[in-house]
């Protein structure tokens, strides 16, 4: 079997602050196959994009990964040194960003910067560069592109930057794609470009991708499998279809349904109680018991790891051989 | 019942979709609609808004350019009746909440004029009696809500500007009142908005909003900034207000599922016009302009059909230099040289009389309705 291009253990992200340590991300595994894109979902605050920064070593400080480790291609990257880590930025890992005029350099040219990024990478002469700078600006859609080489981002509207932002990002052919909302900044018509775009990419170059969204629409035309979070932890992880259709975490059922269906009008969405807690007030045991309505004595207590479901892995107690009796309570009255 | 009084070129259809709206039964009837007589809450009369975006007047003259005017919104034109929702939906630049600014009167129009109640917005606005009667309630719950003042200030601060209640005690039991209203707790006045999670500042905007007893609300993509279980609870409590209280809203949104819950009527933008306006279902389950059916098409598919589907390719042209005839012609499968050329009316379609379409292709019959759009291109 081939081992896991990226591989997430046990990680956990703290931020010390006046008040006390703050655990942002606990007891975080997954792991990503080549070729294969895992969608990151949850609310603001859940964790997503922390993963993502925490992957390609830009936690903001003093953010730090107290436990755990993060392999890729079985090499450990999470304690490397900030000029190794920044090599294999680029080169190994590549980032796409939800806002792409941060992205990209305003004072240098398009092309400039992709050619930049193959140059350092993949060592290519100047002429080379130029050529597959070309070459990437037009597989990513951008029209007349031996012209428009030579413009700056700002001549560019939003959708085109995106493009060019996936471009750069794709342009030194890395194994691994951190990609944080890479549409939440465009309208509907040029998401749907842009995820058609992502999605051939991934196919024809076999790279493997982490796509961080609050869209469980592009989550589930995109996505192999998804990890949903709350509160800094993994509440479910599984294949797309079975997370979106048959979710198994009572906060994985809450989150879908209460995405608003386009086909039909529901006189009352569905709705979960109640706010997710904040990083300084997880409350022990599950963090979701207290808005969840099939919580029990032991959810209020103990942590629930992932446990087996029957097509996810699902961190909650219902799951649990042990608590047999209560499942059986909690669905007689569901 | 809802009498629609609309001027213009558009009239006539408009008059016929009315006709047709009472015809498809109780969804289209709003239960408030006898609540405070009969007329619309608000009509906007081929409303229009330009910007001039030219560059200072010198720099303009040494580089011999003209004035550049950005034409946010050209000519629009719909009619809410009251107790309903009219939503208008469109990407970015679309116009969409330059039209809400124009019917709270937050922009004098260029051109047209927006009826409020039976009185133009310009006189209403200048009177306070009439101007409690509309609220707006914004996107972004962290810049809306002034963050140095406690909620119990922030809520009442309509009630005292209009002297609605001048009695302390009864200000504050009123905005206990309003606080339970939208689910938050008589407690939570004491606090300041830093304290809350943007569902719960949305919440407190909508109190705020409330407060003055407004019947017609203008919510400018108030779930937009929420996430999607948050955005569930806001809908509903939406919902819900209207139905206790008989609003009558304006909702602008880009998100279609999100409009489909809450609209009787929707309108699609394009570009500073309204493409498409027709009853949520009609729309949904028959949308007839290219774009609207180009937008249905590009929505991600979360019931993963495997439904292949055909992106709109292109981009939005910019509103300072549109393109001549009909706006979305750059974009558009159907296109022909008419399309290029002359810029379409809004007419009932035929075969959904109950929507108006601006659109060559529909009222020629070469849309082929029945078929996917890059389908329909290849047949017409």
């Amino acid at each position: 079997m081939m081992p896991a291009l990226l591989e997430v253990e046990d990680l956990r992200v703290e931020f010390p602050t006046r008040r006390g340590l703050l655990t942002a991300l606990d007891g975080i595994s997954f792991a990503i196959d080549p070729g294969e894109v895992l969608g990151v979902v949850g609310e603001s605050g859940a964790g997503k994009s922390m993963t993502g920064a925490a992957i390609i070593g830009l936690l903001e400080p003093p953010g730090r990964i107290a436990a755990g480790q993060i392999r890729l291609a079985g090499r450990r990257i999470d304690t490397l040194p900030y000029e190794e880590m920044r090599k294999i930025r680029g080169r190994e890992i590549g980032a796409i960003f939800q806002d792409p005029l941060t992205t990209l350099n305003p004072l240098y040219r398009i092309g400039d910067q992709l050619i930049e990024t193959m140059q350092t990478h993949l060592g290519v002469n100047a002429a080379e560069a130029r050529r597959r700078a070309i070459e990437w600006l037009e597989l990513v859609g951008i029209p007349a592109a031996a012209q428009r080489v030579d413009s700056y981002p700002h001549e560019f509207s939003g959708g085109m930057r995106q493009r060019v932002v996936i471009a750069l990002a794709l342009c030194a052919e890395p194994k691994l794609i951190v990609a944080d909302e890479p549409t939440t900044a465009l309208d509907v018509s040029i998401q749907a470009q842009v995820i058609a775009l992502l999605k051939r990419l991934a196919r024809e170059k076999g790279t493997a991708m982490m796509l961080v969204t609050h869209d469980m629409g592009v989550i589930a035309e995109t996505a192999d499998r998804v990890a949903v979070m709350y509160a800094g932890r993994i509440a479910e992880i599984g294949p797309v279809r079975e997370v979106v259709r048959h979710p198994k975490h009572p906060y994985s059922v809450g989150l879908m349904a209460s995405i608003p269906p386009l086909d039909r009008r529901v006189e009352r969405l569905a709705q979960i109680e109640g706010a997710m807690p904040r990083l300084s007030a997880v409350p022990p045991g599950c963090a979701f018991n207290p808005r969840c309505p099939y919580a029990f004595d032991r959810c209020r207590t103990e942590r629930p790891e992932l446990l087996e479901t029957d097509a996810t892995r699902a961190a909650c107690w219902l799951y649990d051989a042990a608590s047999e009796r209560h499942v059986a309570g909690a669905r007689a009255h569901g | 019942m809802a009498e629609q009084i609309v001027a213009g070129p558009t009239a006539a259809a408009f008059a016929a979709a009315t006709e047709a709206a009472r015809d498809a039964g109780p969804a289209a009837v709003p239960a408030f609609a006898h609540a405070a007589g009969a007329g619309p809450m608000l009509e906007a009369e081929e409303l229009a808004r330009h910007f001039d975006v030219s560059r200072p007047l010198l720099q303009r003259l040494f580089a011999g350019e003209a004035r550049r005017i950005l034409r946010a919104v050209d000519g629009v034109s719909f009619s809410i009746p009251k107790g309903t929702t009219l939503s208008l939906v469109g990407e970015s630049g679309c116009g969409k909440s330059t039209v809400a600014r124009l019917v709270v009167g937050l922009y004098p129009p260029t051109r047209g004029r927006a009826i409020f109640d039976g009185q133009d917005l310009a006189q209403a606005r200048a009177d306070s009696a009439q101007r409690r009667r509309m609220q707006m309630i914004f996107q972004d719950p962290y810049a809306s809500l002034n963050p140095r003042w406690r909620v119990q200030d922030i809520i009442a601060e309509p009630i005292r500007a209009f002297g609605l209640v001048t009695d302390r005690g009864a200000q504050r039991d009123r905005v206990a009142q309003l606080l339970t209203q939208v689910g938050l707790s008589p407690l939570d006045g004491e606090k300041f908005p830093h304290e809350f999670s943007g569902g719960q500042r949305q919440r407190i905007s909508i109190a705020r909003a409330l407060s003055s007893n407004p019947e017609f609300l203008v919510c400018d993509e108030p779930t937009s900034a929420l996430d999607v279980s948050v955005q569930a609870q806001i809908l509903n409590l939406m919902k819900a207000l209207q139905r206790d209280l008989g609003l009558t809203y304006l909702f602008i949104s880009h998100n279609l599922a999100v409009v489909r819950q809450i609209s009787d009527r929707i309108g699609v933008m394009y570009l500073g016009r309204i493409a498409e306006l027709a009853p949520a279902e009609t729309l949904f389950t028959t949308p007839r302009h290219p774009y609207t059916r180009a937008l249905m098409e590009a929505i991600p598919d979360l019931d993963m059909t495997g439904r292949k589907r055909i992106p709109v390719g292109g981009e939005v042209p910019s509103p300072i230099s549109p393109p001549p005839g009909c706006p979305f012609h750059p974009r558009c499968p159907l296109a022909n040289d008419r399309c290029r050329a002359e810029v379409p009316a809004l007419l009932s379609a035929r075969g959904t009389p109950e929507s108006v379409v601006a659109c060559h292709a529909v009222e020629e019959g070469r849309d082929h309705i029945e078929a996917p759009l890059a389908v329909a291109a290849a047949l017409s």
